[in-house]
């Protein structure tokens, strides 16, 4: 169809307009802020309403005083900053026995045959069985000190490690393995020139996930094997029946989550930095 | 030379006889599926065949060569190197990081010689699609090879540039006397290119025509509206395997 400047005037005005819905034009931290708002907003209702007792369900007014309480003695070198050092600490050694056990055994199981025949179904199986029901086992193996601890948070992040190493191993395509042979590269070139740097994406998604598992592992150790950490602190506060400690307590162990995953997630922008992440963590 | 390969009860490919003369340019077209790929690998040494051989320059080639230079339909750039990185690879794989950096003016060279100076220290994810191809025929050029294998180098582009591409091809490889065996699914960029284009057919893969291609070099683009391009087009059309594209 052909339009003729001087036959323009037949044809009706075709400009649209466009609805953007109002979620689409709010920025995204002023989105965040609006959603944590309306579940602050609804709890204190809920909490004011009476309807629930507040030994179940603090107000986050309550909750609020008690972050303050917890970070004073925090932040002033009180017991519970003991009781955080002791948890940051067993989380520490927990991630890097982690990352060295679970990446020799993902180079093991991404670049050898018998890695990949014979050691990675059995590592399927372990990983399939709850790791949280061995914590009572490892307590009576290693006793009520962080060493227990320690070997459940490890256990528990050993395996999305293992998983992202062998599989980063895996990670560069026929082409460009074509490419290394036709150039000749030892397969030790290869290894560390292409099959490693391709797959570092992959080895950082499994220790973002590790990261976030050592916490709940140091945790779940504490709570099960008693200690001074966090967990332990956790359950006194819980068999007292103080909620409001629980809360606060919850949300310091998530900074330190955050700060974990965070600086793993720095680490990865550093190293990887061709490689643009999402912020979910599925590398 | 010839060569006929089989595994695992299937003939992949059957009593395939190639011959390239040194600085000559063969195409190979055909169908997917009928062990183009498979026949270049061969080629390239990476796959030995299962019986017959590959001679290169005299010598039987039982694995990868250094005079063979390889190219694929994606770039394959490694986006942890910056360009220029990436067309020392190979230099740095055979010989160590010093000859990479004494080869570093020649990668220099070759990357202006493309039309990419100034790109030198981009990183692939900076590069069109265009330019990461043009980076990995630098790649491949830098090790001077006499060979060149070109697994459909260009199909992944647009037409205008894949028209310039193929003109830079072109001019590369007469300059180098560099002989090339291009698989490719065009039939006209066959024929702008080659000297010889063989057809080769599926199952077994095999070749079904040899057509030597008459037209002067260097080629232009104009050529492909001349009525004896369209013919070598159309008699290479009616000896295409027209069952497999259906």
């Amino acid at each position: 169809m052909t339009i003729a400047t001087d036959r323009q005037h037949e044809f009706p005005e075709t400009v649209w307009t466009q609805r953007v819905s109002l979620i689409n034009r709010l920025p995204q931290p002023v989105a965040i802020t609006l959603l944590v708002f309306a579940i602050l907003a609804i709890w204190q209702l809920v909490a004011l309403s009476g309807t629930v007792s507040p030994i179940i369900l603090p107000s986050p007014a309550r909750t609020a005083q008690d972050i303050v309480e917890v970070g004073a003695s925090l932040f002033t070198g009180g017991y519970v900053f003991g009781a955080f050092l002791i948890t940051l600490q067993e989380v520490i050694i927990s991630f890097l026995m982690a990352t060295a056990i679970g990446a020799t055994l993902g180079m093991i199981v991404g670049g050898t045959a018998f890695g990949e025949r014979a050691l990675m179904p059995v590592i399927v199986a372990i990983d399939t069985m709850p790791k949280v029901a061995f914590a009572p086992l490892f307590l009576s193996w290693l006793g009520f000190g962080i060493a227990s601890k320690v070997a459940l948070a490890t256990f528990i992040a050993l395996f999305p490690i293992i998983v992202g190493a062998a599989a980063g191993l895996h990670a560069a395509d026929e082409n460009a393995r074509m490419l290394f042979r036709s150039i000749g590269a030892t397969p030790w070139q290869t290894l560390v020139r292409l099959r490693i740097p391709m797959g570092l994406p992959h080895f950082f998604t499994g220790l973002k996930i590790a990261a976030i598992g050592v916490v709940g592992g140091a945790i779940t150790g504490e709570l099960v094997g008693g200690g001074q950490g966090f967990g332990a602190l956790i359950r006194v506060a819980a068999s007292q029946l103080d909620t409001p400690r629980v809360f606060s307590l919850i949300c310091y162990l998530s900074v330190m989550g955050l700060m974990t995953f965070g600086l793993v997630a720095w680490v990865q922008r550093r190293f990887v930095f061709w490689h643009r992440s999402s912020s979910i963590g599925n590398g | 030379m010839t060569k006929s390969y089989s595994g695992r009860n299937f003939v992949a490919l059957e009593n395939i006889d190639l011959d390239l003369p040194r600085g000559s340019f063969a195409s190979i077209i055909g169908s997917s599926g009928c062990g183009k790929s498979t026949l270049l690998k061969i080629m390239a040494g990476l796959t030995p065949p299962t019986s017959g051989s590959v001679m290169l320059a005299g010598q039987p080639v039982m694995g990868p060569r250094v005079e063979t230079g390889m190219m694929f339909q994606q770039a394959t750039l490694f986006p942890w190197l910056t360009a220029i990185e990436n067309v020392l690879l190979p230099i740095g794989i055979k010989s160590g990081k010093a000859a990479a950096e004494q080869a570093r003016q020649r990668a220099l060279d070759l990357l202006s010689l493309v039309g990419l100076s100034g790109f030198d220290n981009a990183y692939p994810s900076e590069l069109s699609g265009g330019m990461a191809q043009r980076t990995a025929m630098c790649r491949m050029l830098i090790t001077d090879p006499e060979m060149l294998l070109l697994d459909e180098p260009f199909s992944a582009l647009d037409e205008l540039t894949r028209d310039f591409m193929n003109m830079e091809l072109q001019r590369i490889c007469m300059s180098r006397q560099a002989t090339a065996l291009l698989v490719t699914h065009s039939i006209s960029e066959a024929v702008i290119l080659s000297d010889t284009v063989y057809v080769m057919a599926a199952r077994p893969g095999r070749i079904v025509k040899r057509l030597e291609i008459d037209l002067p070099r260097p080629r232009t683009l104009d050529m492909m509206t001349q009525p004896e391009f369209g013919a070598y087009v159309s008699e290479i059309r009616n000896h295409l395997d027209k069952g497999a594209f259906l």
